[in-house]
C-alpha cells in the first residue's frame, strides 16, 4: 500500500511536470515518465496486458510521434518564452481543480460494468505477454521507431544544411 | 507464407540502408523489386512465397501470426501497384538522390504497415500497423520541406493523433469488457448486453473515419495530397489513406459487424454525406491535385456506403471499388505529375489544349476519369453497379439513388477537368510542351490497361472473388 501511494504521488507529479513545463521535449519526457508510472501501477493491480500496452504505446510509441512533431516546430521568441513561464501557473490552475471535481463526482457513480478480470497466473509474466502474445505489435512498434528515425533524419538534416 | 510479406520488405529496408553511400540510388530499385515480387506472388500463389517452405523455421522463431484472405489479396496487390507507380515517378519527381533514397525507405516502411493492416486479425495490432503507415506518411508529406509541406504534415499529424486516441480508447474498453481485442472477441462482445461494446466500436469507427478522410474529418486530406511531392501524392492517394482508414472499415464490416443494423446505418449516413460533399467540393476546385483529392473523399464515400448494403455483396462491392479507385487514382496523380513536370503548374485555369501535346497522358487520364465516373465497360462501372445492387437488395432505394445521382456529378467534374486541361487550342506559353518522360508514361499506361482489362474481364474477377467465399 505504501509503495502504491508513492507510485500514485509520483504519477501525479510527473503529470503536473508534463503540463507545466514550457519546453515541449521536457513535456514529452515527463509524459513518458507518467506512462511508465501508470504501467507499474497497472501491473501491480494485476493487469499485465494493459501495463505492457501502456508502456509500449504511450511511453514508447507516442513519444516517438511527439518527438517527430517537435522536430517540425520552431522555437518561440525568447520574450514569449519568458511571458509563458510567468503565466503558466495562472493558466493551468483549473486543471487540478477539474480533476478533483470529476474524481469526486465519479466516486458517487455506481455503474454496473461487466469487467473481464484476468485469470490469476495466466499471461501474468511480462516476458510472456511481450514475446508470445504481442509479438506482432512489437514488430510494428520497432517499425514506427524506425520511421521516426527516418523522420528526424529528413527534418534535421535539412536544418543543418540551412544553418550552413 | 503471409509473414514473409512483412519480413521481406523489412529485410529490403535493412539492405537498402546497408548500401554504401555511392550505391544508394539502388534503394529505389530494391523497393521496386520487393513490390513487384509482392504483386506477382500474391496474384499467382503457385509462383509465390507459399511454396518457399524453407522459410518456415523463421516463422517458428519470430512468429508473426498473420493470415491472408481474398480481401487481403486486393489490398496487397493495390499496394504493390500504387507503390511501383510512385517509385517510377520518384525519378523525375524528386530532385536529389537523397530525397529518392529516403522516399524508397519510407515507401518500404509504409508497405510493411499496409501489409500488416491487410493480414492482422486483432484490433490492437490493426491500430499498430495503421500507425506504422501513418508515421511514414507524415514524413512523406514533409519530405520536400517548405511551409505548405509542413502545414499539410501538421494537419495530418494532429487529426491522426485524435484518431489514435479514439482507437486506443476503444481497444482499452474492449480489453475491459471482453479481456481481449481479437476480431472474434470484439464481434462476440458486440452481441452481449450493455452499451460499452458499442461505445467502443463507435470510437474505433470515428478513428477510422478520420484516418480515411471521411466527412466531416476530411479537412487534412486535400492539404496533405497537394503539398506532398508528386510521387508521395501518387502513393498516398492510391493506397495509404485507403488502407489505413477504409480497408480497416471493410475488415470490421466483414469480421465484426456482420449484418448489425446499427453499423449499417452508420455506414449509410456517413458514406452518403461523404460522397455528396466530396463530389461538390471537387466540382469547385481549380488546382488539379486538390480536385483529385476531393474526388478521393467522394469515392471513399462510395466504398463506405457499400458497407451499408447487403452483407456479402456490399463487402465485395466495397473491396472492388477500393481496388479500382486505388488503380485509377494512382494513375490520375501520375498524370498530374506528368503535367507538372512539363509545364510547372497544375492550375486548371492556366492549362488547356494539352491533348495534342501530351496525347498519352490525355488518353490515359480520360480512361481513369471515365472509370471513376462509372462509365461502362471500364472497371469503375462494375464496382459502382455492385454498390447500387447491394443497396437495392436491402431496400435502401434512396441511398442507391444518391449513389447514381452523385455519379453524374463525378462525371461532371472529370469532364470539366478533361476540358480545361486537354481540350481546345494550346496557349502560346505551352508551345514547347512535350509528352512526359517514359518513367511517368509506363505506370500511366499499365494502370490504364488494368482498368480496361478488369472492366472487360469482370465476370472472371467476380467469380474469383465469390469463389473464395469471402
Amino acid at each position: 500500500m505504501i509503495i502504491m501511494t508513492i507510485l500514485l504521488v509520483l504519477l501525479v507529479l510527473a503529470a503536473l511536470w508534463a503540463s507545466l513545463t514550457t519546453l515541449l521535449l521536457r513535456a514529452t519526457i515527463a509524459l513518458a515518465l507518467t506512462s511508465a508510472m501508470l504501467a507499474v501501477v497497472m501491473y501491480t493491480l494485476g493487469a499485465p496486458i494493459a501495463a505492457v500496452l501502456e508502456l509500449s504505446v504511450c511511453a514508447g510509441l507516442i513519444s516517438v510521434v511527439f518527438v517527430s512533431v517537435i522536430s517540425l516546430t520552431q522555437r518561440r521568441p525568447f520574450k514569449d518564452y519568458i511571458e509563458m513561464r510567468r503565466s503558466r501557473l495562472t493558466r493551468f490552475w483549473p486543471l487540478p481543480l477539474a480533476l478533483i471535481v470529476v474524481g469526486v463526482a465519479l466516486s458517487f457513480v455506481h455503474a454496473p460494468i461487466q469487467v473481464a478480470l484476468p485469470v490469476p497466473g495466466a499471461e501474468g509474466d511480462v516476458r510472456l505477454v511481450l514475446w508470445d502474445v504481442r509479438q506482432l505489435d512489437l514488430f510494428g512498434q520497432i517499425l514506427i521507431i524506425l520511421a521516426g528515425v527516418i523522420g528526424v533524419l529528413v527534418l534535421f538534416k535539412r536544418e543543418s544544411k540551412d544553418d550552413n | 507464407m503471409s509473414h514473409l510479406l512483412l519480413l521481406v520488405p523489412f529485410a529490403a529496408l535493412i539492405l537498402a540502408n546497408l548500401l554504401p553511400r555511392r550505391a544508394r540510388a539502388a534503394a529505389t530499385g530494391i523497393a521496386f523489386a520487393v513490390l513487384a515480387l509482392q504483386t506477382v506472388t500474391v496474384l499467382l500463389p503457385p509462383l509465390g512465397l507459399a511454396d518457399w517452405s524453407f522459410f518456415n523455421p523463421v516463422d517458428a522463431i519470430i512468429g508473426l501470426h498473420v493470415s491472408m484472405d481474398n480481401l487481403s489479396t486486393l489490398l496487397l496487390v493495390s499496394a504493390g501497384l500504387a507503390g511501383m507507380a510512385s517509385l517510377l515517378a520518384a525519378g523525375p519527381g524528386l530532385k536529389t538522390g537523397r530525397e529518392r533514397f529516403l522516399f524508397a525507405n519510407l515507401v518500404l516502411v509504409a508497405v510493411i504497415g499496409i501489409n500488416g493492416i491487410s493480414m492482422v486479425r486483432d484490433l490492437f495490432s490493426l491500430y499498430v500497423f495503421i500507425e506504422v503507415t501513418a508515421v511514414a506518411t507524415f514524413i512523406l508529406v514533409a519530405l520536400r520541406h517548405g511551409v505548405d509541406a509542413y502545414e499539410g504534415a501538421w494537419k495530418y499529424l494532429i487529426l491522426s493523433a485524435v484518431a489514435s486516441v479514439l482507437m486506443l480508447s476503444s481497444v482499452a474498453l474492449f480489453l475491459l469488457v471482453e479481456g481481449g481485442a481479437s476480431l472474434e472477441a470484439v464481434a462476440h462482445s458486440l452481441g452481449s448486453p450493455g452499451p460499452i461494446p458499442w461505445i467502443a466500436a463507435t470510437l474505433f469507427l470515428c478513428g477510422l473515419f478520420i484516418k480515411g478522410g471521411l466527412v466531416p474529418f476530411h479537412g487534412w486530406l486535400a492539404d496533405a495530397y497537394s503539398s506532398a511531392p508528386a510521387p508521395a501524392s501518387i502513393f498516398m492517394a492510391g493506397i495509404v489513406t485507403k488502407a489505413s482508414g477504409v480497408f480497416a472499415l471493410i475488415r470490421l464490416a466483414q469480421s465484426v459487424f456482420g449484418d448489425a443494423l446499427a453499423a449499417r446505418w452508420i455506414f449509410l449516413v456517413v458514406g452518403a454525406v461523404t460522397l455528396v460533399v466530396g463530389a461538390f467540393l471537387a466540382l469547385t476546385q481549380t488546382d488539379m491535385k486538390r480536385m483529385l483529392a476531393y474526388s478521393s473523399v467522394s469515392q471513399v464515400g462510395y466504398i463506405v456506403l457499400a458497407l451499408g448494403g447487403s452483407p456479402q455483396l456490399g463487402i465485395i462491392a466495397a473491396a472492388l471499388h477500393f481496388f479500382n479507385h486505388a488503380v485509377s487514382k494512382s494513375q490520375l496523380f501520375t498524370n498530374a505529375e506528368a503535367i507538372e513536370e512539363q509545364l510547372g503548374t497544375i492550375s486548371m485555369d492556366r492549362l488547356g489544349g494539352l491533348g495534342s501535346r501530351m496525347p498519352v497522358t490525355a488518353g490515359t487520364s480520360a480512361v481513369a476519369s471515365l472509370s471513376i465516373a462509372g462509365l461502362p465497360p471500364l472497371a469503375g462501372f462494375w464496382s459502382k453497379l455492385l454498390i447500387v445492387i447491394a443497396l437495392w437488395q436491402v431496400g435502401q432505394y434512396a441511398f442507391a439513388a444518391i449513389a447514381i445521382l452523385t455519379s453524374l456529378v463525378t462525371l461532371g467534374y472529370f469532364l470539366s477537368l478533361q476540358r480545361r486541361v486537354f481540350f481546345g487550342t494550346p496557349g502560346a506559353e505551352w508551345a514547347s510542351a512535350r509528352e512526359a518522360r517514359g518513367r511517368l508514361l509506363v505506370p500511366a499506361l499499365a494502370l490504364s490497361l488494368i482498368t480496361v482489362a478488369i472492366g472487360l474481364a469482370f465476370p472472371l474477377v467476380l467469380s474469383l472473388l465469390l469463389g473464395g467465399g469471402q
